[in-house]
């Protein structure tokens, strides 16, 4: 497996980087990248509580590079318990796709915000007018979970003229051929999950992740991070022992949904910016 | 069993009724394989696999030879003279119900366990609504020696007690689903979930023709002996010809894939018969749920909405992709059943021809009985698929009877 990993890179990153035009959000995440950062790209769920936004906000005073956003839906099989219970409070709510739109666009962050969903409530919308909205919302990215490679173009073809960047996610069982036709494919940046799961916190951060990361990274230029689990600063920073970066979902979540406010999160997201920053 | 017709192979450019989906998983516009990265190496696995197995005549024989010493195949088809009496339409009726566990699952359930063994899986993972196809996978891996996890919503757990006996009896695991509506659809989401954990030494037995690419194609196949049976059988009964309507059932819709695929290439009508309360072909909208594109409810924003009626196996809010194709190019027609029809179908089947349908069935039932004399013209023909028998139901049905009367 190795060796073929290693036998594709030359490939793809010698004719890669020269005409690729980088995308907003590859360009911000890519600048921090300059200045020897590690990304701190924390989750939350949209709407999961009336103060959300200010969580965001907060996330934001706390030192993140970007935001993932989840706009929730009804059916996430990607999710595990912590993030299922953010969507149904969400929705229980009353939260709309066009609804977190608006106030995210009014919350005007200063941090590239990336949108995470689900396919049906993009075809639902409609490609065209999903990718509009996200656009006039100010979102530079998207991650649509269930939406695999092979699916990609009806989407794509709306969002590309947007310069809205589609980012892929790679498994460790991906293939090595797949992985360097994702790595070609993605947008953003390329989102390796770091174990064979649903989101959820865990003890321990497998070593399969960094290896992936590792073989990622000889496969293109992008920003590399590692989702999916991390669930403490320590992980955070072993992760990015091979990453450029990582996602923190349902460590983070799990807080807001045991009502800590804006101010726990904030040092939450704080101690890992510190134990990131000083790598 | 009999050869069926050209659908060994995956990847046509175009799929057409009966075939195989497209490479893409395809039947038309429907279907595909809408899943997480981390599922895209199992469903391709999966595919080459059940592909290799199904061109295998070592896995086909064994496969039969379980069906015919266990399973009770060929299930008969009876000729119901007093309802084609009372209706003006000559009902036969095709068996389901008398093969092992009470309905058609069992079909699906043996020759998904096997392909599971041959790829070296020993744990078995299922999502069940009433619990029948809970319960084949249960019986299935028990006859196997595999383990086995079904996902059950919780609601339905207390709606169906006696079913999650017998599962634990067959020494299966049974997991309640508290998320969500807590019931089939969030059953099968936690499925998925599990799957997505355990992919290496776990197979997801899923039970209907539904989910990503292959499983509404392997499923189909599995069911295609209903069929292929039936066929044979009407040629028999009506003197080398086939019936004028082919009328099964549809939650997921496996038993009408199944029947259906027997008489896709002849002139048979084929009418899908959905709950009212879980009719994703007839107030459905194309969307994506459980990794494929089909015809499925959901509100204004796409969010999907629960199914409910009075049979908890066609509580469904998506329907197998292939049902969506056969219903976008006219070959087949779906319509509804209320609940009341249902039930007022269950008691006159019984009554009159010592007959107890699975509810689900009924709902076929239902049709033909609302339906003789109109759409059914007077002495047309009628092969309905009696997909599976109703003790499981008496319960509730005694209840709804006392509380109407
Ligand atoms: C007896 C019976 N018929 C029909 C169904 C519906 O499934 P399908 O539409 O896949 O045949 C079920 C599901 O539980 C069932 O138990």
């Amino acid at each position: 497996m190795k060796d073929e990993f290693d036998s594709l890179a030359g490939g793809s990153s010698s004719g890669d980087q020269g005409g690729r035009e980088l995308g907003e959000l590859e360009e911000s995440l890519r600048s921090r990248c300059s200045e020897g950062k590690k990304l701190l790209i924390p989750y939350v769920t949209a709407g999961m509580c009336a103060e959300w936004v200010e969580i965001v906000l907060a996330l934001e005073a706390g030192g993140a590079d970007a935001i993932e956003i989840g706009i929730p839906f009804s059916d996430p099989m990607m999710d595990g318990p912590v993030i299922q219970r953010a969507s149904a409070k969400a929705l229980l709510r009353g939260t709309t796709p066009v609804g977190v739109l608006g106030e995210l666009a009014r919350a005007s962050l200063s941090v590239p915000v990336v949108v995470m969903t689900y396919y049906n409530l993009v075809l639902h919308m409609g490609h065209y007018r999903m990718a509009h909205e996200l656009r006039a919302a100010g979102v530079s990215g998207v991650i649509i979970a269930d939406l695999p490679l092979e699916e990609l173009g009806p989407w794509s073809s709306e969002s590309d003229g947007l310069g809205i960047a589609t980012v892929l996610m790679v498994a460790p069982t991906t293939t090595p051929q797949r992985a360097a036709a994702i790595c070609k494919r993605s947008q953003g940046f390329v989102y390796c999950v770091s174990r064979m799961g649903v989101t959820g916190e865990q003890g321990t951060l497998g070593s399969a992740a960094a290896s992936l990361a590792k073989r990622i990274k000889g496969l293109t230029d992008m920003p590399v991070c590692i989702g999916i689990g991390v669930s403490s600063a320590k992980q955070a920073v072993e992760a990015c022992q091979e990453a450029d970066g990582v996602v923190v979902g349902s460590s983070l979540v799990r807080r807001v949904l045991e009502g800590e406010g804006t101010a726990g999160v904030e040092a939450f997201i704080g101690e890992m910016r510190r134990a990131l920053d000083s790598i | 069993m009999a050869e069926p017709r050209d659908s060994e192979t995956v990847g046509n450019a175009r799929s057409r009724p009966g075939g195989a989906p497209d490479a893409r998983g395809m039947f038309g516009s429907f279907g595909g394989r809408f899943v997480p990265e981390s599922l895209v190496a199992a469903c391709a696995t999966l595919e080459e696999a059940f592909l290799d197995a199904w061109a295998d005549e070592g896995y086909r024989g064994e496969l039969d030879s379980i069906l015919r010493s266990y399973g009770g195949r060929p299930t008969p088809v009876t000729d119901c003279e007093r309802v084609s009496d009372d209706l003006g339409v000559r009902v036969i009726l095709k068996r389901e119900d008398l093969a092992h566990t009470g309905s058609h699952k069992i079909n699906n359930v043996v020759g998904q366990a096997l392909l599971a063994k041959r790829m070296g899986k020993s744990r078995l993972i299922a999502e069940t609504g009433a619990g029948q196809h809970g319960v084949a996978t249960a019986t299935a891996a028990a006859m196997f020696g595999m383990d086995c996890t079904v996902y059950m919503g919780e609601i339905d757990t207390r709606r169906q007690e006696l079913n999650v006996f017998r599962m634990e009896l067959l020494g299966a695991q049974v997991c309640p689903v508290s998320s969500g509506s807590q019931t089939l659809k969030d059953a099968v989401n936690e499925a998925l979930r599990d799957w997505v954990a355990s992919v290496e030494g776990t197979h997801y037995c899923i039970g209907s023709v539904m989910g990503p690419h292959p499983f509404p194609f392997i499923v189909r196949q599995l069911q295609s002996v209903i069929g292929e049976e039936s066929r044979r059988q009407c040629r028999e009964l009506l003197e080398g010809k086939d019936p004028d309507f082919v009328v099964a059932c549809v939650g997921g819709g496996s038993n009408a894939a199944g029947t259906f695929a027997g008489f896709l290439d002849t002139s048979s009508r084929l009418i899908g018969v959905e709950a009212a309360g879980g009719a994703a072909l007839t107030s459905g909208m194309p969307g994506v749920l459980h990794g494929m594109k089909s015809q499925i409810l959901q509100d204004e924003f796409g969010q999907i909405l629960e199914a409910s009626s009075i049979s908890a196996g066609l509580d469904y809010p998506g329907v197998g992709p292939e049902h969506a194709y056969l219903a976008e190019i006219g070959r087949a027609d779906y319509v509804t059943a209320q609940d009341d029809e249902v039930l007022a179908a269950f008691e006159y089947l019984a009554k009159r021809e010592g007959i107890i349908p699975a509810l689900e069935s009924a709902h076929a039932v239902a049709w033909v009985i609302r339906e003789a004399g109109r759409l059914l013209p007077d002495g047309s023909t009628v092969l309905l698929t009696l997909s599976g028998r109703g003790d499981k139901d008496v319960a509730q049905v005694r209840d709804l009877m006392n509380a109407t009367r």
